[in-house]
């Protein structure tokens, strides 16, 4: 009797991976190899790769998969930089006023996409957003933002490096402040200048940290869409469109659920590659610990 | 002169401080401006920073435009159902992966790990289509029901549970409490902070979500609050951004005041979450 315990306490949680992550998972493999009928899946056709083939040759989806490109590849690059340079900066002081500077970098992240979303469409207004009136003022040309296609997916990178950078930041920090001062004294009895110190022992001594962050903060560019679909709807013009965003019009403006599917398993091959470097990282990291 | 340098540093130190304090709440104060300002005041240039006479009355306007007391009560309810369900769920795997042997338990923690791992952005249709199928689609449970196993709920609480000594259930069992007493009487009171940062992280990540309510919900009925917010922008249209940002304002706060009381809770779920 009480060896089934185990597995009457599991049996639930395992139930709904079951039901709601490894049955849709499934099904969104085998869809992407059909032409699903979406009023009755009885009558849906395989068509082997057909969905994929076509899918690569549209233009729309070469958009939202170099747009993601794009959005990840800047993203993570500039949320690294700047996360890293505000936890050094937040690093070594520990008082009420820091734990408040914390709290506010901190705090968009908290924060729904949609009120984020809303609040930087309305600053960055061509006409009357408080962006242009301060760029006006300081004689600078003032930008077209969320309006023109060349702008759009520049605006919605630099909203989401606003949103985002003060979570890696306190990972950063809270790694930064896990290395034992002793290190510290030993580099500057050595007279180590700042910069050499933080090359030499800052960077190395969290680069686990970096690493996690790299590849948490990839898998979710991988996955923007909220901002998009909330401040330029992925125009002008499919200008802004992401590969989740892409997913989304196929299954609920056209219907076209196998391409939507065949869009999914390229999504899902995507995190999967960088959940792959993940795991194979954490087997490492104990090494660090 | 060594002082005065070092006591420059401490004033330019201090001003790049409230810099960055000011890059990351003027968005919010600014929020909050244009929420009190006239439309008259939100398309003159030279802009509005304070408004002259504070429009209290954007927010009964807005309030009034849409449903929001239904919204608030689908958002309100849909929480209350996810974290009532997940922790019902999540405690005696967690227990389970943390304190037994079992055959099959790698594997199934494995699938905790996979579930962990993948967005709803992959698996959204083909629930839609099973939730539409069950005739779901003007309740709420299709908001609820697919979030009932927390797999970062159960990581964390795992670890936990871990640190827990064995010689502690051991003298529990030995004084013939079963597992749920252990669970009840054991387990719980001692992992209440990790249960606090559970709860407020399926809170605030529901309470902000976006996309999930957006693809499976088509009636008024079930929407929540993000949504409704959301839609302002179409009903009021793009020159209304006053009412706009007063709807914002009603979806921002209560995560705000959570924030305020919980930070250190909320900030190192987050943080854990994104490490583990």
């Amino acid at each position: 009797m009480k060896k089934v315990y185990p597995y009457l306490f599991i049996f639930p949680a395992m139930t709904g991976i079951v039901v709601f992550v490894l049955y849709p998972m499934v099904k969104l493999i085998t869809q992407s190899f059909y032409k699903v009928n979406p009023m009755n899946e009885a009558n849906s056709k395989f068509i082997g790769i057909e969905n994929y083939t076509k899918m690569f040759q549209t233009a729309a989806f070469k958009k939202a998969l170099v747009n993601t490109g794009y959005y990840a590849l800047f993203s993570v690059i500039l949320i690294m930089v700047i996360a890293l340079v505000l936890a050094v900066w937040l690093s070594g002081k520990q008082d009420r006023f820091h734990s408040f500077i914390q709290g506010s970098v901190f705090l968009p992240h908290v924060i729904s996409m949609v009120s984020i979303g809303l609040i930087f469409q309305q600053m960055m207004d061509p006409d009357f957003g408080i962006f242009n009136q301060v760029l006006t003022a300081l004689h600078l040309p003032a930008c077209t933002w969320l309006r023109s296609s060349s702008t759009a997916v520049g605006s919605i990178i630099f909203t989401n490096v606003w949103k985002s950078v003060g979570y890696y930041t306190l990972i950063l920090l809270a790694a930064i402040q896990g290395i034992p001062t002793s290190i510290y004294e030993a580099a500057s009895l050595d007279n180590a200048g700042k910069l050499c110190t933080f090359f030499r022992i800052t960077l190395p001594m969290i680069s686990p940290q970096i690493f996690f962050t790299l590849i948490v903060l990839t898998i979710g560019s991988f996955k923007i869409f909220d901002m998009i679909f909330i401040m330029t709807g992925g125009g002008p013009n499919n200008a802004s469109t992401s590969l989740v965003f892409y997913i989304y019009s196929k299954v609920f403006q056209e219907f076209d659920i196998g391409k939507a599917a065949a869009a999914g398993v390229v999504l899902m091959v995507l995190v999967g590659i960088m959940t792959v470097f993940y795991f194979v990282g954490l087997s490492k990291k104990v090494h660090y610990q | 002169m060594e002082q005065q340098t070092s006591k420059t540093a401490k004033i330019l130190f201090g001003m790049i401080d409230l810099v960055i304090v000011f890059i990351f709440l003027f968005p919010f104060l600014w929020m909050l401006s244009v929420s009190l300002q006239t439309e008259q005041e939100i398309t003159t240039i030279p802009l509005t920073l304070i408004p002259k006479v504070p429009q209290w009355k954007n927010y009964v306007e807005a309030f009034a435009s849409a449903p929001f007391l239904l919204y608030l009560r689908n958002s309100v309810l849909v929480i209350l159902g996810v974290v009532v369900i997940q922790l019902l769920v999540m405690v005696p795997a967690a227990y389970t992966f943390a304190k037994m042997q079992f055959a099959g338990k790698n594997l199934c923690f494995g699938l905790v790990m996979i579930a962990f791992m993948t967005p709803a952005q992959l698996t959204f249709y083909p629930i839609y289509h099973m939730m539409s199928k069950a005739g779901l689609m003007n309740t709420l449970w299709p908001q609820i029901l697919p979030f009932m196993t927390n797999a970062f709920g159960i990581f964390l609480l795992r670890q936990y549970f871990m640190q827990i000594p064995d010689e502690l259930l051991e003298s529990a069992r030995l004084d013939n409490a079963g597992a749920l007493k252990v669970m009840g009487k054991i387990m719980l009171p001692m992992s209440k902070p990790a249960l606090t940062s559970v709860v407020l992280f399926s809170f605030v990540g529901h309470w902000n979500d976006y996309f999930w309510p957006l693809i499976i919900t088509s009636s008024t009925q079930v929407r929540p609050l993000t949504i409704g917010v959301a839609m302002l922008k179409n009903t009021e249209g793009a020159a209304s951004w006053h009412y706009i940002m007063a709807g914002n304002v009603m979806l921002i706060l209560p995560v705000l005041i959570l924030y305020l009381f919980f930070s250190k809770y909320i900030v190192s779920s987050f943080t854990y979450s994104g490490i583990k």
